[in-house]
């Protein structure tokens, strides 16, 4: 009918290949996304709690203070 | 001094930050026409049939694979003479794009065996080298993981970098030597005596679309990478900080 | 503080350290020989004890078998010196670190790879391989061994502040190995089989050795410098 349908006799391979071939591009671009959501986050929280970058002063939290370091506790 | 300004990471984050849209835009679009001119244009070829389009995939991704490792030996160069802040990011980020390609250059590969050789795997002297290039690659990252601080972590995978760009050469030339040895030389081969622009074209489009996709994923771990050694010093800090406030009699 | 010593003292005196220290009880010099020994053991149980198919492959068994030896006698290059904190006084000694670390090389080869080399002749007769193949097997490890220490240096320098490094080191440092088993086996399978020649190989062999001895030292110099600051 169309070229894309006649791939000949080994259609299952060059498929299977193009397949592999776009789901690990896929999961590398989702997994770098994922990640880069997970950074963020992370980022975010630990500036809601009052540690910024390059500041000499020292966490000014009381009780908050002990759960920071340990990142993704919740 | 462009590279000057982007040592700068905060810098680079703003300049990459509005570059990549762009480039995720070309990528597509060299994808699009690729795509496009391999399965309507691109006619079948008159030994291989079909299975030419899987070439499509196979020289890009093995273009990639060498291309990349030739980046991360760049950003190796960077980090150990000039001790670049961002060519550790870059190498490192570089290092699972490229194991990913040379991945699927090993797969494509063999499902273009199969059809065309009869098995999967032949110990092609091209295939072998990739294998290696492969193993190259795991154990860079392996290394990396393993060394816990990241900056002693870049330095050494960055020796082990420069010390593979030297030997991928000598490694080349003995498995080709090897293969002369012990191959018959009766297998199909690509390089035939010319390839035709009806083939070269899409060949050269889709090489183009993933260059275009390794800068874009490359840029995208850069950033991520960025981030998450800005997320390690202000845990570090926060760690620092806690203890001081914890303990004010040790601290005076 | 007396003046510098002329040079041939000091690489003598670390020589004949290194020697010793492999040699003794815990130095796993004779360790590395056994080794060999139980893997040419076990391939007739691997592949059958056909003595034509042994004598074929027996080149590239003694080879590979030399290959893994090697491979774990690396760690001790410079993991012993690290924990009782050697290696801080030889990087602090103000020596040309590229030297200590290629004498270093040397006497773990004359510790390690030299037994393997002088036991490989005796093993080849557990392989039905003929006098010529003997020989042409001993001197192409002879000549191949030192090359893998050397490539092995720059990994055991990477791993040196890990703690399970042995592992990663064997994985990191066999791709590099690949030359110059691949030249090994050719030259030592040119002597007994076809007319083609023993010498091409073999002195693409000695190549690949005198190239280790640079890179190898340079880059292991490097990482351990990298590793202790």
């Amino acid at each position: 009918m169309t070229a894309l349908l006649d791939l000949g006799p080994h259609a299952g391979f060059i498929l299977s290949s193009y397949a592999i071939t776009l789901a690990t591009i896929a999961g590398l671009f989702l997994w770098l996304r994922m990640d880069r959501a997970r950074l963020v986050t992370a980022l975010e929280r630990l500036e809601a709690q009052g540690v910024r970058r390059r500041s000499g002063r020292s966490a000014t939290g009381n009780g908050a203070g002990p759960r920071t370091a340990t990142g993704s506790g919740r | 001094m462009a590279i000057a300004d982007l040592a700068n990471p905060t810098r680079f984050m703003a300049l990459s930050g509005r570059l990549l849209p762009w480039l995720g835009i070309a990528c597509a679009l060299a994808f699009a026409a690729g795509l496009y001119m391999t399965f309507f244009v691109a006619p079948d070829d008159y030994q291989q049939g079909a299975t030419v389009k899987i070439m499509f995939l196979h020289v890009p991704a093995a273009w990639l694979a060498m291309m990349c490792y030739s980046v991360m030996a760049v950003s190796a160069l960077g980090t150990l003479i000039w001790k670049h802040p961002l060519a550790d990011v870059s190498a490192r980020a570089a290092a699972p794009i490229g194991a990913a390609f040379t991945f699927l250059s090993l797969i494509t590969g063999s499902l273009w065996g199969k059809p065309m050789w009869g098995t999967y795997w032949v110990w092609d002297a091209r295939l072998t080298s990739v294998l290696v290039l492969f193993i190259m690659y795991l154990g860079l990252i392996a290394l990396w993981r393993t060394v816990e601080d990241p900056i002693r972590a870049g330095k050494a995978t960055a020796v082990l970098t420069l010390v593979g760009a030297i030997n991928l050469p000598i490694i080349k030339f003995s498995v080709d030597w090897w293969n002369t040895l012990h191959q018959p030389a009766s297998v199909v081969r690509l390089d035939g005596p010319a390839i035709h622009p009806t083939i070269l074209w899409p060949l050269l489009v889709m090489a183009l679309a993933f260059t275009l996709l390794f800068f874009t994923l490359h840029m995208m771990a850069m950033r991520n990478e960025v981030l998450r050694r800005r997320l390690r010093t202000l845990q570090l800090g926060a760690a620092s900080a806690r203890t001081a406030t914890a303990r004010p009699q040790a601290a005076e | 503080m007396s003046g510098p010593t002329p040079a041939g003292t000091w690489v003598g005196a670390l020589f004949a350290r290194e020697l010793r220290l492999s040699v003794r009880v815990g130095g796993g010099a004779l360790i590395g020989v056994l080794f060999f020994l139980a893997v040419i053991t076990v391939i007739p149980f691997g592949v059958g004890p056909d003595l034509n198919l042994l004598a074929r492959i027996g080149p590239a068994v003694l080879w590979i078998g030399a290959l893994l030896a090697t491979l774990l006698g690396l760690d001790r290059l410079f993991q012993a010196d690290r924990d009782d904190g050697s290696l801080d006084l030889m990087l602090m000694a103000g020596r040309p670190l590229e030297l200590v670390v290629l004498v270093k090389c040397l006497a773990h080869w004359a510790g390690t790879g030299l037994p393997l080399v002088i036991a490989a002749p005796v093993l080849a007769i557990f392989l039905n391989l003929e006098p010529l193949a003997t020989g042409a097997v001993t001197l192409t490890l002879a000549v191949g061994t030192p090359a893998l220490t050397l490539i092995g240096a720059i990994g055991a320098a990477l791993t040196v502040s890990l703690r399970r490094g042995g592992l990663l080191l064997a994985v990191l440092v066999i791709p590099f190995s690949i030359p110059v088993l691949i030249f090994g086996v050719s030259a030592a399978d040119a002597a007994i089989t076809d007319p083609t020649p023993f010498l091409t190989p073999f002195l693409f062999l000695c190549a690949l050795t005198l190239v280790a001895s640079v890179v190898g030292p340079f880059a292991a110099a490097m990482a351990l410098r990298f590793s202790s600051d």
